[in-house]
């Protein structure tokens, strides 16, 4: 069996993780923003301004990917998710839209721009969960799978709202750091109860899960994977109420909030490794053809680190506490 | 109306949507680098002013161009999953090559170029603004590569109904992609020049004109008048290689029934699909035959040479005309405009040729958007021209699901394109900041050293 299929899957799998937790913060701004103060509004918005354009670019490669290496299960998968797919391409484009327009268009408009802004932020959060829901049970129908898709539609956005409020702990100060603060202790028990669903509920809706994760003496193996997610949950937790916070260890909300993303998610490939559809496409069954992946892989083994290297450029030019935008 | 037709439209609503935009940043970009430059090498505020009025533009564009190009790349497996499945070992890694290349270069960059002025060096500054505006070309380069592959495909072998690429040289340089590429940039400069010289004279109707307004007409109008007769050229030759590679869709461009030698050029006619004829046709005698073949005597094949596979014909022969004929206009605006502008010493147009460039703001995507459904339309019936039928990659999903999406983009961007034309127009008429900054900036003697 080719390589190939598993290093594009793994590709694939980092886009996506690069994607949640970069347009995952801005998408969390976003919907925060709709309870800011006009003033604190502009300065939310002109954190995430360098950003949100590039962040946006990491779910382009990630659905590339998908289209590109297995085009086998791209129409599987797509057109099951037709009716959250257009919601969240909506809500993208509102919010991307909304962006340039609460500044360029008729102040007289902009609370309705803010309004799109926010709402937009919501509605792709949201959608985005609901994938991820219907795609971890394999696209069943049966209430259970809808009910088990909104609690991850839910938990996701709660992730995209600690991650939000992160993001301005480290980029503001003053009052609307103080409001992050807040924002933060209020998302935070919604992600912990939406990894909890997820971690009770997708081995009890899949076989396939509950075997890989719950066979001796594999259970040992992984136990440190949730146990460490939980402690970073802790400690994320316990920050929150020190004043610390507020100053040097503004970094470590965001950081613990990305190990916790990043432990979901190779416990998620874990559960689906090797399938593209559980249990019913693997990753070799969609793949494209061996000399395609091998075309595109050169381009990617030869741009990644490039892009990498000037997105970290452009995140040290823009380090610091925010300033105003303008140009 | 069949699910079929639905998802057709509705990929023709967000492609038709999504390429205004691209098709003002290509050029755009280059535009306001060039400003820039002129602004360090000469220290003359109005460039200043200039770069970043119509840097706001660039961005508004961008990030409309943006959404809407995120939701192409989901409808392809949405709405024509088929096609990846079929055609995806090729189509796949030019799609994959230019977000890897292009889309990554262009983001990652925007927020330096618009946000990070005050932030890096002058020489960063300028280093970002190029590599945005070569990402955005970048990314026409790769997508036209793909579309050109669609239109006359070639290095490929077909197992099992599935394509295989044998020669990427062959597959990335194919048959129509120099034409397509060239014909396109041409269009992005053109409406770039138009945009610039329409709202620069909007701003001279309107009263709201600045010091830098004249400068940007001035450079609308030179840009608009070299790169049209380029365009004429550029277009006739890719009709030509059309002809030798999808002979049907000249065919239906041209309103060719049945085959002929010393075939018209039919300035005006209603093409009807029943009866295989054209009513009310004004032609030229041997004209369409002597354009296309050299020879007033050539040989056209006409639509009964392709019985069911030849694309519909009254969008091609009225888009087709659409085009030629926004391109006729540009020549007249550019070239007199030009022609006046410089006879005053660059100093003012007659009201009436203001007006005129105003009403041609947005010729440019006029024009595009018609070659574009001549380009599209006439590919079909195929995806993938003579390989691979459109109604055979089409997905099978409930038409009330694919109906209701339609209606949501399409009041989606119906709103989004009246706010765009109409911040523009604001932005136009705004007056002049209170000040721009500095006159020169702040460390001139470094900068000229850099720069010179």
């Amino acid at each position: 069996m080719s390589a190939l299929p598993v290093i594009f899957m793994a590709l694939m799998g980092l886009s996506l993780l690069i994607y949640v937790v970069l347009d995952g913060y801005d998408l969390g701004v976003g919907m925060l923003s709709a309870t800011a103060k006009e003033a604190d509004r502009d300065r939310m918005v002109a954190s995430i301004g360098p950003f949100w354009d590039a962040n946006e670019t990491w779910l382009v490669l990630a659905v590339g990917l998908l289209l590109i290496a297995f085009p086998k299960a791209q129409g599987v998968v797509l057109t099951a998710l037709y009716v959250p797919v257009v919601l969240m391409l909506l809500g993208l484009i509102l919010r991307g839209a909304a962006f340039d327009f609460r500044a360029k268009g008729d102040p007289a408009h902009k609370r309705w721009w803010d309004a799109a802004f926010a709402g937009g932020s919501a509605l792709a959060s949201l959608a985005q969960g609901w994938m991820l829901g219907c795609y971890v049970t394999g696209f069943e129908d049966g209430a259970a799978a809808q009910v088990f898709a909104a609690g991850i539609a839910v938990a996701l956005t709660a992730c995209y709202l600690l991650l939000g409020a992160g993001w301005l702990l480290i980029k503001t100060e003053g009052d609307l750091q103080r409001r992050a603060v807040g924002w933060a202790r209020r998302a935070w028990p919604a992600v912990v109860a939406g990894l909890l669903i997820v971690s009770i509920a997708s081995p009890w809706l899949s076989a396939t899960v509950r075997t890989r994760w719950f066979d001796m003496p594999g259970l040992i193996a992984l136990a440190p994977l949730p146990l460490i997610a939980l402690l970073a949950l802790a400690a994320l937790r316990g920050l929150l109420n020190s004043h610390r916070v507020l100053g040097k260890l503004s970094w470590a909300p965001f950081a613990l909030m990305v190990v916790v993303l990043t432990l979901s998610f190779f416990g998620l490939s874990y559960s689906l490794y090797p399938f593209v559809v559980i249990d019913r496409i693997t990753i070799w069954d969609a793949a494209a053809a061996d000399e395609s992946l091998r075309f595109l892989l050169v381009g990617a083994a030869l741009t990644m680190p490039v892009i990498l290297a000037y997105s970290l450029f452009s995140y040290r030019v823009f380090r610091g506490k925010v300033r105003a935008l303008a140009y | 109306m069949d699910t079929l037709i639905l998802a057709r439209l509705q990929f023709a609503l967000n492609i038709t949507f999504h390429i205004l935009f691209p098709t003002i940043t290509i050029a755009l970009g280059w535009v306001v680098l060039f400003m820039l430059w002129r602004w360090r090498r000469t220290g003359e505020s109005p460039w200043l002013a200039a770069y970043q009025f119509w840097t706001k533009v660039f961005a508004l564009s961008f990030a409309l161009g943006v959404v809407s190009g995120v939701t192409m790349s989901f409808q392809f497996g949405t709405n024509w999953p088929g096609f990846m499945e079929r055609a995806g070992n090729i189509a796949g890694p030019l799609l994959g090559y230019e977000v890897l290349t292009a889309f990554f270069l262009e983001a990652g960059f925007l927020g330096i170029m618009l946000f990070g002025r005050e932030r890096v060096s002058p020489r960063v500054h300028v280093i970002a603004t190029a590599t945005v505006a070569f990402g955005t070309t970048l990314s026409a380069f790769w997508i036209l590569s793909l579309n050109s592959w669609m239109q006359t495909p070639t290095g490929y072998d077909i197992r099992d109904g599935v394509m295989h690429a044998v020669d990427w040289w062959a597959i990335v340089f194919n048959p129509s992609f120099p034409y397509r590429l060239t014909h396109k940039l041409l269009a992005s400069g053109l409406t770039a020049a138009f945009l610039l010289a329409g709202v620069s004279a909007w701003q001279m109707l309107k009263g709201s004109e600045k010091a830098e307004t004249r400068r940007v007409l001035r450079l609308g109008l030179t840009l608009g008048a070299v790169l049209i007769p380029l365009q004429i050229i550029a277009g006739d030759m890719h009709g030509l290689n059309t002809l030798k590679h999808q002979p049907a869709k000249i065919a239906a461009m041209e309103g060719v029934w049945t085959t002929e030698r010393g075939a018209p050029l039919l300035l005006f006619a209603l093409p009807d699909e029943h009866a295989k004829e054209n009513r009310f046709a004004i032609g030229v005698p041997r004209l369409a035959s002597l354009i296309l073949t050299h020879d007033a005597d050539g040989e056209i094949r006409g639509l009964d040479a392709f019985e069911g596979a030849h694309p519909p014909v009254k969008p091609l022969f009225f888009g087709f005309r659409v085009m030629v004929g926004v391109g006729m206009l540009m020549l007249v605006f550019a070239w007199g405009g030009w022609w006046l502008f410089r006879r005053s010493g660059w100093q003012r147009l007659p009201r009436a040729w203001l007006w005129g460039l105003s009403f041609m703001s947005f010729s440019g995507w006029v024009a595009t958007v018609a070659g574009w459904y001549v380009t599209e339309i006439g590919r079909q019936p195929f995806i993938v021209y003579g390989v691979l039928r459109t109604s055979e990659v089409a997905a099978n999903n409930p038409g009330t699901m694919v109906a209701a999406s339609l209606a949501g983009y399409a009041t989606v961007y119906l709103a989004l394109l009246i706010a765009y034309i109409a911040a523009i127009k604001r932005m136009a008429e705004k007056g002049a900041p209170a000040a721009p900054t500095a006159t020169r900036p702040l460390a001139a003697p470094v900068i000229s050293r850099s720069f010179t």
